[in-house]
């Protein structure tokens, strides 16, 4: 019994702080991140040339899909087509690139105990402009994303981000950072759209224009490409497939 | 009734949130080692979803909607979130300590992860009223808890399993999620 106590004491001390439980949820996550940070702002200090080296460590060293595996949910679902892939892209580096612009800018400001949920609010108030904004200009394409344009509030790469590089580096090295990650993103996001448009549809198509047909594909598609089990199928093989060839590690 | 049926139908197998709909798939493939863990997170998760719901509903249908302030639902339904879920947490650990070491390490993960924010939103998407969000949120996290259950019983047995190196982990339960989301295909119509 004392010792239940005991345990439920301690544990209560650890996790007090509704913001500091918040934390804990990303952990996992951001423990990779931060060891690449680490190393990549060490890195930075000896060479002097940070700006680039971040933007290319975003796109290729740390890319968040293949490598870190962050916010599987939109790759998944919105790569039906390389237009949705566009939009999606073009979203996440905008509000990548907003809120760690903003995030850099007041982190001197921002009392450590209550910085997730300031974090949290940024990030909601720039994905509903996000969400004004595509609702207005591009209907077609705001309808087609559907719930999961909102849902980039609740990705985890951009709070990934906003707590292992925004809160602690410069403006200039964030925004390199953002572009760099979201630039990765939109990468990996074009890959796999590209695979299953191509294979689901038999051509492609770029915001309505038709760039291409394969003509026995078009007329009969592999529509089992562009529904659900297609994507679980696609995503699995090119990660067996970068495994493979040693760009991502074996578990 | 009907209508709540077909509600809770459709939401538990024909658009499964995992393998329909590609929520939570962190928590998915994460938890799905070991199939104790991945009840316990099914619970969790639907328990989290059923008062989400409510209270997110409640909000809308009663503050947003009447005031013509729906813009705002993101910002407000990501803080009533995860605020209910420190309070659930914080009730659950002074009221059963038993039930908190079984579900308390996965109620903070639950909070970052998009299924509750998605079903807050599909709720608002459909202008369904408090009673329809319940069934709603109960259908999900029925068909969450049932997918995970199926999954992790699968990834038991894989782990004994003889893949190509370069598949082992993550690749290979994609592929079985794959698999599992063909079968899950076969429920399109019933409804």
């Amino acid at each position: 019994m004392n010792d239940h106590k005991n345990r439920s004491n301690s544990k209560q001390q650890q996790s007090f702080h509704p913001q500091e439980q918040h934390v804990k949820l990303q952990k996992q996550h951001i423990k990779q991140q931060k060891q690449h940070v680490e190393q990549q702002v060490k890195d930075n200090k000896k060479s002097g040339s940070g700006f680039w080296k971040e933007l290319v460590r975003g796109i290729i060293i740390s890319n968040p899909v293949f490598i870190l595996i962050l916010g599987l949910c939109p790759v998944l679902a919105i790569t039906t087509s390389i237009t949705n892939a566009l939009g999606m892209g073009a979203g996440v580096i905008f509000v990548l690139l907003c809120s760690n612009i903003l995030i850099s800018s007041i982190r001197k400001a921002t009392p450590t105990m209550v910085r997730i949920p300031v974090f949290i609010v940024v990030i909601a108030t720039f994905v509903t402009i996000l969400n004004l904004t595509f609702e207005a200009y591009v209907p077609a394409l705001y309808k087609s994303l559907g719930i999961y344009l909102a849902l980039v509030v609740v990705n985890c790469i951009i709070l990934g981000r906003a707590e292992a590089f925004a809160s602690k580096n410069s403006v200039l090295l964030s925004i390199a950072d953002a572009v760099g990650i979201g630039i990765g993103f939109t990468i990996a996001v074009l890959i796999i759209s590209f695979i299953r448009e191509l294979m689901g549809t038999g051509g492609l198509q770029i915001f309505g224009r038709q760039i291409f047909n394969i003509p026995g594909l078009s007329a009969h598609p592999l529509i089992f490409f562009i529904s659900p089990p297609g994507a679980f199928l696609i995503i699995g093989i090119v990660m067996g497939l970068l495994r493979l060839v040693g760009v991502m590690k074996n578990e | 009734m009907n209508n709540l049926l077909t509600i809770f139908i459709s939401m538990v197998i024909i658009n499964n949130m995992v393998l329909a709909k590609f929520l939570g798939l962190c928590s998915f493939f994460g938890v799905s080692k070991k199939l104790s863990n991945a009840f316990s997170m099914g619970i969790a998760a639907t328990l989290v979803m059923l008062l989400a719901s409510v209270s997110t509903s409640i909000i809308y249908n009663y503050i947003l909607v009447p005031y013509k302030v729906e813009f705002m639902k993101i910002v407000i339904y990501i803080l009533v979130i995860a605020s209910l879920v420190q309070i659930t947490e914080i009730i659950i650990r002074r009221t059963n300590i038993n039930l908190y070491n079984a579900l308390g390490i996965y109620l903070p993960l639950i909070t970052v992860n998009c299924i509750v924010m998605a079903i807050a939103l599909i709720n608002s998407a459909e202008n369904y009223s408090v009673l329809e969000s319940i069934v709603n949120a109960l259908g999900a996290g029925i068909g969450y808890t049932l997918v995970i259950i199926m999954m992790s019983g699968i990834r038991e047995k894989l782990d004994l399993a003889d893949s190509p190196k370069s598949m082992r982990g993550l690749p290979v339960a994609f592929l079985v999620a794959a698999l599992l989301a063909l079968a899950f295909v076969g429920f399109n119509g019933i409804v």
